[in-house]
């Protein structure tokens, strides 16, 4: 069983960090895991994508994931400027950074009959944290539309990684953020 | 212990493990993340290593050639242009025998200007006289790092020695890996070897850097070239020992499913392991096919891999860098020399794939596969050299 996860945002929003994080997360569950940025021009803003593999056996393969079975678009904008759901399995999870409501994406992506989600991750990042950094509370709608991992397996792995780099406030907004999105994430 | 790092990241842990002596670094672009990470480690004093910044990748492994020289266990890393600018130093550390282990994420030259997956840094060093070891995964690379030292400074040995991993693709991904302790990794190095003549042992004076002209050069390259037929022994004894360190084994090579493969890929690096989840797939339906993948690429491993290939009917070579001007990629004309006088030899064909990062997916090796399996039917491979995934 293997399970691929695309993420699509821009330079700045902490894509990497998150793709990182769930791997983390499910290498702490026993499973073997893979993640890595596409690495474009290195520029604020610039759409960057990042992959998460995680995995029952050891992961062989070496490339960027083409038929993910989840898409994560950290920044809406991006949906129209390129094919975020390229490849997406039929079957897959499309969740989207958006206030707007999954059904507004049922209509804009007829041809796409998995699950869709959506969450106001940017707003909980400004409520919780004071910047607009999606990264953490959209990973909590992730775990919550997908069950790749539980709340209980994410927390400890934000708290261990970012008390490494990050004021006591900082980790306690994102730990809170996390919880948010996990809560308000709308699924269709 | 499991850990979750980037690779640049593990193998700067792994060098903290070893500690070495003295390292000697450029440590910006095109280097990677490997000599900034270690310099923390000492800046941080985890490590009592000898920091050396200097102000270029030649001036670097003059410094590491200089300390090696006088008995120092020393490491350094670098990249692409980094290794290139190195180019000069690196054949006289070979030539002088000093057992400088250098981390390199293999990534492409210039121009134009990319940092991304490319064999074309470590092909570029194949000539130098430096030992090569390529891995596969985060794993493979952090296990080369540590037995690169042991083989290095062996008696036996004392070359120079290259641990490559494949730039982006393995070097900025984070996989599930097992580390040792420090104090494992420490005792299974144990001390540097001292070596026979030190640069600062004053009691016993030597000469290093001398001047061999038409009387005498021939005679020391002839011992070198001759030096090179210890080395496989040394890699096999030292994985054995690290694989009852760590239960992991390693070889020269890596043979997957060649028992009865008619078509076989040979690869180094991470398209390794793509290539070995593809020859699944394609057993599924039938197809014998199978994986070489080159552990030890210098000293190269002739009757190793005539051995290995000695079954196989097609046997395509892929290679991540190219000759430009010559007849195909480099690891090709290899394979193909280790080959030349074997009585019912494979078809012989090569695919230039994965310059400059571009991805080489299941789909391309599938297609690489095919190429074999075409030119069985057809009696040769037309052409010898095919580029893969490119835009024509």
């Amino acid at each position: 069983m293997l399970l691929e996860i695309r993420w699509h945002g821009r330079a700045g929003q902490g894509v990497k960090t998150a793709a990182y994080l769930l791997a983390e997360a499910a290498m702490d569950t026993g499973k073997y895991i893979q993640a890595f940025p596409e690495y474009g021009a290195e520029r604020s803003g610039a759409p960057i994508a990042a992959f998460t593999r995680i995995g029952d056996e050891p992961i062989r393969i070496h490339y960027g994931i083409r038929t993910p079975d989840v898409v994560v678009v950290v920044d809406e904008s991006l949906i129209g400027a390129m094919d975020v759901t390229s490849g997406l399995k039929e079957n897959g999870i499309l969740l989207v950074n958006s206030n707007q409501s999954p059904e507004i994406y049922r209509q804009k992506l007829p041809s796409f009959h998995g699950k869709i989600a959506t969450v106001d991750a940017t707003q909980i990042a400004l409520d919780c944290i004071g910047r607009p950094i999606p990264n953490i509370p959209i990973m909590g709608a992730l775990i919550k539309a997908s069950g790749i991992v539980s709340l209980e397996d994410l927390e400890p792995r934000l708290r261990h990684k970012f008390s490494a780099k990050f004021s006591e406030q900082v980790v306690e907004g994102n730990v809170k953020a996390l919880k948010r999105g996990y809560e308000e994430v709308k699924i269709l | 212990m499991k850990v979750a790092l980037e690779t640049n990241q593990l193998i700067a842990l792994a060098m903290k493990q070893i500690e070495p002596h003295v390292v000697a670094a450029y440590p910006i672009t095109p280097s990677t993340e490997v000599v900034q990470e270690f310099s923390q480690y000492v800046a941080n004093g985890d490590v009592k290593t000898e920091f050396v910044p200097v102000e270029s990748e030649h001036s670097a492994m003059s410094a590491c050639l200089a300390a090696s020289l006088s008995g120092a266990r020393v490491m350094t890393a670098t990249a692409s242009q980094g290794l290139a600018f190195m180019w000069e130093m690196l054949h006289i550390a070979a030539a002088s025998r000093a057992p400088i282990v250098t981390i390199v994420a293999n990534r492409a030259l210039s121009a134009p200007i990319n940092i991304h997956g490319d064999h074309a840094d470590a092909m570029g060093a194949r000539d130098t006289g430096w030992l090569q070891l390529w891995a596969e995964t985060a794993q493979e690379a952090y296990d080369n790092t540590i037995q690169a030292i042991k083989i290095a400074e062996d008696p036996r040995v004392r070359f120079p020695m290259l641990v490559n991993y494949d730039g982006f693709t393995t070097s900025h991904a984070v996989e599930t890996v097992e580390i040792l302790e420090d104090e494992q990794v420490r005792s299974f190095l144990g001390a540097a070897p001292k070596p026979k003549y030190s640069l600062l042992d004053t009691e016993n004076p030597a000469s290093f850097g001398v001047l061999a002209l038409q009387d005498y050069y021939m005679e020391f390259r002839r011992a070198q070239a001759e030096a090179y037929k210890n080395v496989k022994d040394v890699v096999l004894e030292v994985a054995e020992d690290y694989a009852k360190l760590t239960g992991r084994k390693y070889g020269i090579l890596e043979e997957y499913r060649l028992d009865d493969a008619d078509v076989v890929l040979v690869a180094m690096n991470s398209a390794a392991g793509t290539a070995k989840e593809t020859v699944d797939y394609l057993r599924k339906q039938g197809k014998k096919v199978g994986v070489l993948k080159i552990r030890l690429f210098r000293p190269f491993p002739v009757e190793e891999i005539r051995c290995a290939l000695g079954n196989a009917k097609s046997v395509v070579v892929m290679d991540r860098a190219y000759t430009y001007g010559g007849p195909s990629g480099p690891l090709f004309e290899e394979i193909a020399t280790a080959l030349v006088n074997e009585t019912n030899k494979p078809l012989l064909g090569n695919v230039i794939a994965g310059l400059g990062g571009r991805d080489i997916t299941m789909e391309d090796i599938e297609h690489v596969f095919d190429l074999g399996f075409k030119a069985l039917e057809k009696g040769n491979f037309e052409p010898l050299v095919s580029w893969v995934g490119v835009r024509e």
